[in-house]
């Protein structure tokens, strides 16, 4: 089949590309850059932080940091697989509180049951499925697979059944609706409203003491930077590629020979035990888990952050997710009650004009530098469509 | 790809029907192995449904067979691993991948989990034979959506090959195209057909006078007339379906002779 070229006249017919990717961009640069971008965030997170924050803002930073890891997952599922999922906090909140449970329990003692059931009172013993929770070989592995099982069970029932769009928008936030339900319902054995409180240790350090709390968050830090590593890994695979072709053209893919409903359900359920994890490391950093933390706002929330930074890129989820946080404890600290309505605004305002996120800006002024380059589409489409390209690789 | 088996298509007797209007009523053709077969007829004839049922999209009755396999009642990407590739009437390549990215993925489906957890390394062989063949390897690193509408088609054509399709069903592919381009994708078809079979839907007369070897006329859902350009374009009832009225044979003829 290579005897007859066509020669297609190429030449004649077309204008200069706007967006080409740089042909024969160096990998071995990319790499390098790469890695003074993650020792360049080692610094701020390890060096600059703790010595600059004091030990209240560096606790809140460990939070923060706890909801940037469900935005990069959320940056995967959402922003590289076109799946808006509404509901991420069902796998925060099973992970948060299958790491509460450990930690109740630890607290509790051998054979003894968490302060909360002793206070209502209807439990003579532990219950069955929170027995398995006594042993950390259980409940670690747990707040992670735990939500991975759950999505992998949902993601099979709906991708196969070609639900998408505002449809599995609806549905994934109904699930953390439902959750919520079931939580508050069960009060006896899930700590109702209140959730799980009041959580002294973490695998036998005190968490009131300052040294513990900022171990903790070294280790949320550390845990942050390799789902980071991991991500982007993800992103430049050949997987990678294929998720943005599901989500640009899910039919087209099908007639390529593949199954997008696998292709959709391996992202999600990544996005899942990412969500997960942060769940577990939240416990330990704020020292409670309840309904409030999971259900559908704060599965909102999640989304905002990443919408603001950036769906598509590698770091736009996260540096969203830390911006809008510390924006709402800044300004509910000074105007308390004007929160809501701020951050309603910057998502609608985020949505209508920078649909790429702020990431976008920054790759709008990268390329002024390079030079003028014609421009073809409107402005509107093109924060968009560069934002997305900046995380294009080379070929 | 070439040593591959070479295989014809075999429609019996397909039906598709929504909500109780038949598009497709009852549709026999053979396509023989290594032709290149053109599907015209007026808007509505059931030209797309009908590969549409071949590809899977539509449910149908009947029988379609490519070479030994029944593919009515399978699901789309199975159909596809049998070596079915189809473009669409709109371009459908994906504009935020490169060209390379884009022939990566078509080549790709059967690829491990293990695979596709890692990058991609270098151009494989058969991708960079494909983009020498539609003509695309100075574009290989470019976005898709940047490639002028001819490219695109040429492109999705590519996809089919390093996708290992062994029969090309191509919707409209040159519709937009300027002159050159038709005889571009004209040539590459020729190309491709020598160890595949093709099957093209087509409006652009001129196009299918060139470049068919055999023409089956949809009307109304049914088979009207089939054979060689010549045979189809002399056959009365097509000059009355199909161009409106009544055409003599000779301009017919001439126009073929061009």
């Amino acid at each position: 089949m290579t005897a007859v070229t066509p020669a297609p006249p190429s030449t004649a017919v077309h204008p200069a590309p706007v967006g080409a990717v740089p042909p024969g961009r160096p990998a071995g640069r990319s790499r390098l850059r790469t890695l003074a971008g993650f020792a360049f965030g080692a610094a701020v997170l390890f060096a600059v932080a703790p010595l600059v924050l004091s030990d209240f803002r560096l606790a809140l930073l460990a939070k923060y940091l706890c909801v940037a890891m469900v935005a990069v997952g959320i940056g995967i599922a959402w922003g590289r697989g076109g799946m808006l999922t509404l509901g991420q906090g069902v796998f925060f909140g099973l992970g948060g509180y299958a790491m509460a449970m450990h930690l109740k329990l630890a607290d509790a003692g051998p054979g003894g049951m968490p302060d909360f059931m002793q206070l209502y009172g209807q439990l003579d013993e532990l219950p069955l499925w929170w027995r398995p929770f006594a042993s950390p070989w259980f409940a670690l592995p747990a707040t992670v697979l735990l939500p991975m099982i759950v999505a992998f069970g949902l993601g099979s029932l709906v991708f196969r059944r070609r639900v998408r769009g505002a449809y599995f928008a609806i549905l994934s936030q109904a699930l953390a609706a439902a959750m919520v339900i079931l939580l508050i319902g069960q009060q006896g054995t899930t700590g109702g409203t209140n959730g799980l409180t009041d959580i002294k240790g973490f695998f036998g350090y005190d968490l009131d003491d300052p040294v513990n709390q900022r171990m903790v968050y070294f280790v949320i830090a550390g845990t942050l930077l390799a789902l980071l590593a991991l991500t982007r890994q993800l992103i430049h695979s050949r997987y990678g590629e294929l998720l943005v072709a599901v989500r640009d053209g899910e039919e087209r893919v099908r007639f390529l020979g593949y199954d997008p409903a696998s292709v959709k359900l391996v992202a999600y359920v990544v996005a899942a035990g990412m969500a997960g994890l942060a769940g577990a490391l939240f416990v330990p950093a704020v020292g409670i888990i309840s309904p409030a933390l999971i259900g559908i706002v704060p599965s909102i929330e999640f989304v905002i952050g990443v919408a603001v930074g950036g769906r598509a890129t590698l770091l736009g989820p996260v540096l969203g997710a830390v911006a809008v946080a510390w924006a709402r404890t800044a300004l509910s600290e000074r105007f308390p009650g004007t929160w809501t309505y701020l951050q309603g605004l910057l998502f609608v305002v985020v949505v209508a004009f920078l649909p790429g996120g702020l990431a976008s800006l920054w790759a709008l002024a990268r390329r002024r530098d390079v030079g003028a380059r014609p421009v073809r589409r409107g402005w509107l489409s093109l924060g968009r469509r560069r934002a997305e390209r900046t995380e294009v690789p080379a070929a | 790809m070439s040593g591959e088996r070479l295989d014809g298509l075999s429609v019996r007797d397909v039906r598709v029907t929504f909500d109780g209007f038949t598009a497709v009523d009852g549709v026999s053709l053979e396509v023989p192995a290594g032709d290149i077969r053109f599907l015209i007829g007026p808007n509505g004839a059931g030209k797309t449904t009908l590969v549409d049922a071949i590809t899977g999209l539509v449910r149908a009755t009947g029988s379609v067979r490519f070479g030994d396999e029944e593919l009515l009642g399978r699901p789309v990407h199975r159909i596809s691993r049998l070596g079915i590739g189809r473009t669409f009437q709109t371009s459908t390549v994906f504009e935020e991948l490169s060209v390379l990215q884009n022939l990566d993925i078509a080549a790709g489906a059967r690829r491990s989990w293990a695979t596709l957890a890692r990058r991609r390394r270098g151009v494989p062989d058969e991708i960079a034979a494909a983009l020498e063949t539609i003509g695309l390897t100075e574009r290989a690193a470019h976005l898709a959506g940047t490639l002028a509408h001819g490219q695109k088609q040429w492109l999705e054509i590519g996809m089919l090959l390093v996708q290992d399709a062994r029969l090309l069903l191509l919707d409209e592919p040159v519709a937009g195209m300027s002159h050159e381009e038709r005889d571009a994708t004209g040539t590459l078809l020729e190309t491709v057909s020598r160890d595949r079979t093709v099957v093209v839907i087509e409006h652009d007369m001129d196009f299918l006078r060139r470049f068919a070897r055999s023409v089956t006329v949809l009307h109304a859902g049914r088979v009207l007339s089939e054979g060689t350009v010549a045979q189809v374009q002399a056959d009365p009832r097509v000059q009355e379906v199909y161009l409106g009225h009544p055409v003599d044979a000779g301009s017919a003829r001439t126009g073929l002779e061009a």
